[in-house]
């Protein structure tokens, strides 16, 4: 099949199109669901321990608006241009399409470089991961988002990467598609991470 | 090539055992992967099977030295662990692979390879954390693992546990998500959700409870590995930690986990006395109704196993309210199995014995449940031989004797054979009352005061006797399973063979293709017309089920060796981990989870980059397979 | 498959700029409520539970919008999904709720 034909006979949702690509599309949302709760059961054993600094730092000392906030733009504007890049696969573009994506990649490192640094900083200061409960519930949920990222960070460049040959297909769209829904996920859940970790703990409460 | 006795017991003599191995280890069928749960829960049941006869051999007698202390713990955690994890969840697995997909009309489930990757999983964290025997000790932090226990004065078998339940964890929660778009996308034409058995009903919610109630225990899971690996603080309270925040993970899990285990059991209880009562079931909307209605109550109801741990009377009492509303739920049920029967032309075969028998042993079992539901009364109960006894009533009298219903029942379709009955009998009746002369005299050891836990009693406690009666009844129970171990070698070798409606009355579509299911089940899509519709087709009439579509090429997905490799990756990422104790060169251990992570993400592009366009069975060949197969 | 006729093509491209429009309203709105958050918490003066009521409140909002237009739970046939993550959103909630309210030592 050549490319040319793909384009004309593809219909406006490919990632829906066949039963594979439904029972991905699906699929993966039930997977959220469940990312859902691992999310709120960190998030709950986070605010359990938040006040327990055992004689460390605490939120309110460590944390600045400044780095937050960007991390924040950085994370919603890789979110916009991934909604970007399924618009250009829904379009069959498969250049533009990348070319979101690469974008969408590029936050994501920066957003995990802001990340890597702000932990390093934390450490000078002596919030070590075993310092306090509030240190190993902090890390942990940070990280467990930070994890996700580098991960979606891996997905989306070796999917990418793989447009190049295998184009925009009935097969290859569902792919795209719930990567996306994933990056999206991701800052779903930083939205949560800023407002209950950061505000509240640089609002001390 | 189907799932017979034939390529299951002996290697194809013309291409010997690697291409048997190859086979099973590559496997995508869902047919295959049934038999492969069956048999990996099945093993582990053995195992499990021989902790449950050590832990009465030491109860026996007072003061008894057979297995103290240290040993007594851990095979006592190793008996309830391996019993809920590796036997209880791949048997469930084993028959929701084996009828569900049939029950529905697909032909395959929503994600082959997921299917097998999730077996794979499962079978290896049984391996890791029963390699923790031959490797410096089991685990004895009991089956919940109770920080700070569990994290800071137990060895390194608590690593086998957390690494182990970790694996298979994520194997079970693949399967959910599998089974729930299976049951989404894939049914047959005509087949709406207010159409599908019983039994793809409780399927259906019991892979949405894993869905929601695994991924805690996988971050309570975590947080154990990081306090023990890498000084985390989530349960050490000198340094700010709280150990009832596990207390709670465990049980926001661990509560949904028995209605996991126990909602496939009602469906199979509902299909086969349906069946052998020649009847439609009773009440089926009431029964879909309260099946999702203990869904929903199954996460509402942790704390009543906490009542002791002094969260306040309001919480207690909020909880002990939401847990005794469950009663009503499962009450309908009780009650529409008995209309089911009620008018019946009841024929009692060993499934049906076991269905039967199931009803006042579960009923049994509630009631002690409601009795534990008073906040007031647990005080009393709560830790001793009580509990022993009810968790048992509902988790062997209700969950084992239906899936040994189930077992009888769908082995014809699974294997094309039926079990022997004569044989069956004898396991059922040695089983069942086995059973209860185990756990009933549990009761009063609790009420007498008897705590659960402990490897000993002294002789002047009056507990002598009935724990020498429980333990004769826990050699009938043996007796029972070797009888059911024997059945099913005889029947391999010379078991009868079973046609495609192998019980004469069979009413959902798994019954209306021949047994064994061949491997692309349905040569056309069968067209739905009701609830019961091979019955109906029966009622009016026709030989076979309408199809939905002329016969063609059917579309199958490829073996693949992907997720048996991709198991093994995690296995090494496990024991990685496990010896990175203080023991063990910490580098050297790192760098080997290291490999096995590098070795997963390796899989995992490999499987992104090739697309599996799977092959086609032929019109031709289906025809000719038609034709062969017994119906 | 049959190729789509000019008038569904045209259709489609109307559409799309509609999206576009959603998704692009839906991307200030989203940024303009984690500025008020921010805002809210870097002013002084405030009441504490207040402020954390307020950026709470805005941050379900500012979710909302990610789920129902950037991964388009509005859109038809997402019944399913919309089912199951509220179902976890649930789950997660009743934990985070029995975290902050009854794990004994607090």
């Amino acid at each position: 099949m050549s490319k040319a034909e793909n384009v004309e006979t593809i219909p406006a949702h490919p990632e829906t199109a066949t039963l594979e690509g439904k029972n991905k599309f699906i699929g993966f949302w039930l997977f959220l669901g469940g990312e859902t709760v691992l999310f709120g059961t960190l998030f709950a054993t986070f605010l359990a321990l938040r006040n327990k600094t055992n004689g460390g730092p605490a939120a309110h000392d460590l944390f600045s608006l400044s780095t937050v906030f960007a991390a924040t733009v950085i994370l919603l504007v890789s979110s916009l241009t991934s909604v970007f890049a399924v618009m250009a696969m829904r379009d069959r573009a498969v250049g533009k399409m990348q070319f979101w994506f690469l974008i969408t990649v590029l936050l994501g490192i920066a957003f995990l470089v802001l990340e890597i640094t702000e932990f390093k900083e934390y450490l000078h200061e002596h919030l070590g991961y075993s310092t306090s409960a509030f240190s190993s519930s902090f890390y942990t949920l940070v990280g467990t988002h930070g994890c996700h990222v580098l991960f979606g960070v891996l997905w989306i460049s070796t999917i990418t990467i793989q447009a190049f040959k295998k184009g925009i297909t009935t097969v290859t769209a569902p792919k795209y598609y719930v990567a996306s829904l994933y990056w999206h996920f991701i800052d779903v859940v930083w939205v949560f991470i800023f407002t209950v970790v950061y505000l509240l703990g640089i609002a001390g409460r | 090539m189907s799932v017979n006795a034939e390529s299951l017991m002996q290697p194809n003599q013309k291409n010997g055992l690697f291409s048997w191995l190859k086979t099973w280890l590559t496997t995508v069928d869902h047919k295959k992967i049934a038999v492969l749960y069956l048999f990996g829960g099945g093993l582990f049941f053995l195992i499990g099977g021989i902790e449950a006869m050590l832990i009465r051999l030491q109860l026996t007698a007072p003061e008894n030295h057979f297995l103290t202390g240290s040993a007594y713990n851990q095979v006592l955690t190793m008996h309830g662990t391996t019993m809920i994890f590796f036997v209880a969840m791949p048997m469930i697995f084993a028959f929701m692979n084996a009828v569900v997909p049939l029950q529905i009309g697909a032909r395959d489930v929503a994600f082959p390879f997921v299917n097998a990757l999730g077996f794979w999983l499962f079978f290896l964290g049984g391996i890791i954390l029963n390699l923790s025997w031959f490797l410096g000790g089991a685990p004895e932090a009991g089956w919940t693992a109770y920080a700070p226990l569990s994290t800071e004065y137990l060895g390194r078998g608590m690593d086998f546990y957390v690494l182990g339940l970790q694996v298979a964890g994520a194997g079970t929660l693949m399967g959910g998500i599998n089974f729930l778009v299976t049951i989404i996308n894939m049914r047959a034409p005509g087949m709406t959700f207010m159409r599908m058995p019983l039994f793809t009903w409780t399927a259906f919610v019991t892979s949405a409870l894993i869905l929601f109630a695994f991924p805690a225990l996988t971050v309570g899971l975590f947080e154990i590995f990081f306090d023990r690996l890498f000084g985390g603080n989530f349960f050490n309270a000198t340094n700010g930690g709280n150990s009832i925040i596990f207390e709670h993970i465990f049980w926001i899990f661990g509560h949904p986990e028995v209605y996991i285990l126990i909602l496939p059991s009602f469906g199979i209880l509902s299909e086969v006395i349906s069946t052998f009562s020649k009847k439609r079931l009773f009440g089926y909307h009431s029964m879909v109704f309260a099946t999702i209605l203990i869904g929903f109550l199954a996460f509402m109801v942790w704390v009543h196993h906490m009542f002791t741990v002094g969260l306040g009377p309001i919480a207690n009492t909020i909880f002990a309210l939401a847990t005794m509303a469950i009663a009503v739920p499962t009450g309908i049920k009780i009650f529409n199995w008995i209309f089911t029967m009620w008018g019946g032309q009841i024929r009692f075969t060993t499934a049906n014995l076991y269905a039967v028998s199931f009803i006042p042993t579960f009923v049994m079992g509630g009631v002690t449940g409601v009795m534990l539901a008073i906040p007031a009364a647990d005080f009393q109960f709560q830790d001793s031989y009580f509990v022993v006894a009810h968790f048992h009533y509902v988790i062997v009298g209700g969950v084992i004797l239906g899936l040994f219903a189930g077992l009888y029942y769908w082995w014809p379709k699974m294997f094309g054979r039926c079990l022997n009955e004569t044989l069956g009998k004898i396991n059922f009746w040695f089983f069942f009352i086995g059973f209860h002369v185990t756990f009933f005299p549990q009761h009063f050891l609790g009420l007498m005061g008897m705590p659960r836990r402990y490897f000993t009693y002294l002789p002047g406690e009056h507990l002598t006797t009935l724990n020498v009666v429980s333990s004769i009844g826990a050699i009938g129970m043996a007796i029972g399973v070797i009888t059911l171990v024997v059945n099913i070698v005889y029947t391999f070798v010379k078991g009868e063979k079973a046609e495609g409606d192998a019980w004469g009355t069979g009413r959902t579509l798994e019954w209306s293709i021949p047994s064994p299911a061949p491997e692309y089940n349905f040569a056309q899509t069968p067209l739905v017309k009701g609830i019961d519709t091979y019955w109906k087709e029966k009622m009016d009439g026709n030989k076979k089920v309408t199809a939905a579509e002329p016969l063609g090429d059917v579309h199958m997905p490829s073996p693949s060796i992907m997720p048996f490799l991709m198991s093994i990756s995690l296995t090494i990422v496990s024991f990685g981990f496990i010896f990175s104790d203080k023991g063990v060169h910490r580098t050297v251990s790192f760098a080997v989870a290291g490999i096995g992570i590098a070795m997963m993400l390796g899989c995992m592009l490999v499987r992104s980059i090739k697309d599996d366009s799977g092959f086609h069975i032929h019109k031709e060949e289906i025809i000719e397979t038609e034709k062969g197969m017994s119906k | 498959m049959s190729k789509p006729s000019n008038t569904s093509l045209y259709m489609e491209r109307q559409k799309r700029k509609r999206e576009l429009t959603y998704y692009l309203v839906s991307f200030f709105m989203m940024l303009l409520l984690t500025g008020l958050s921010f805002a809210a918490v870097a002013m002084k003066g405030i009441e504490k539970h207040f402020t954390a009521f307020f950026i709470v409140t805005l941050a379900v909002i500012q979710v909302a919008f990610q789920l129902y237009y950037f991964m388009h739970l509005k859109d038809k046939n997402h019944g399913m999904p919309a089912l199951f993550i509220y179902s976890g959103a649930f789950v997660a909630f009743i934990t985070v709720l029995a975290f902050v309210s009854i794990v004994w030592i607090s």
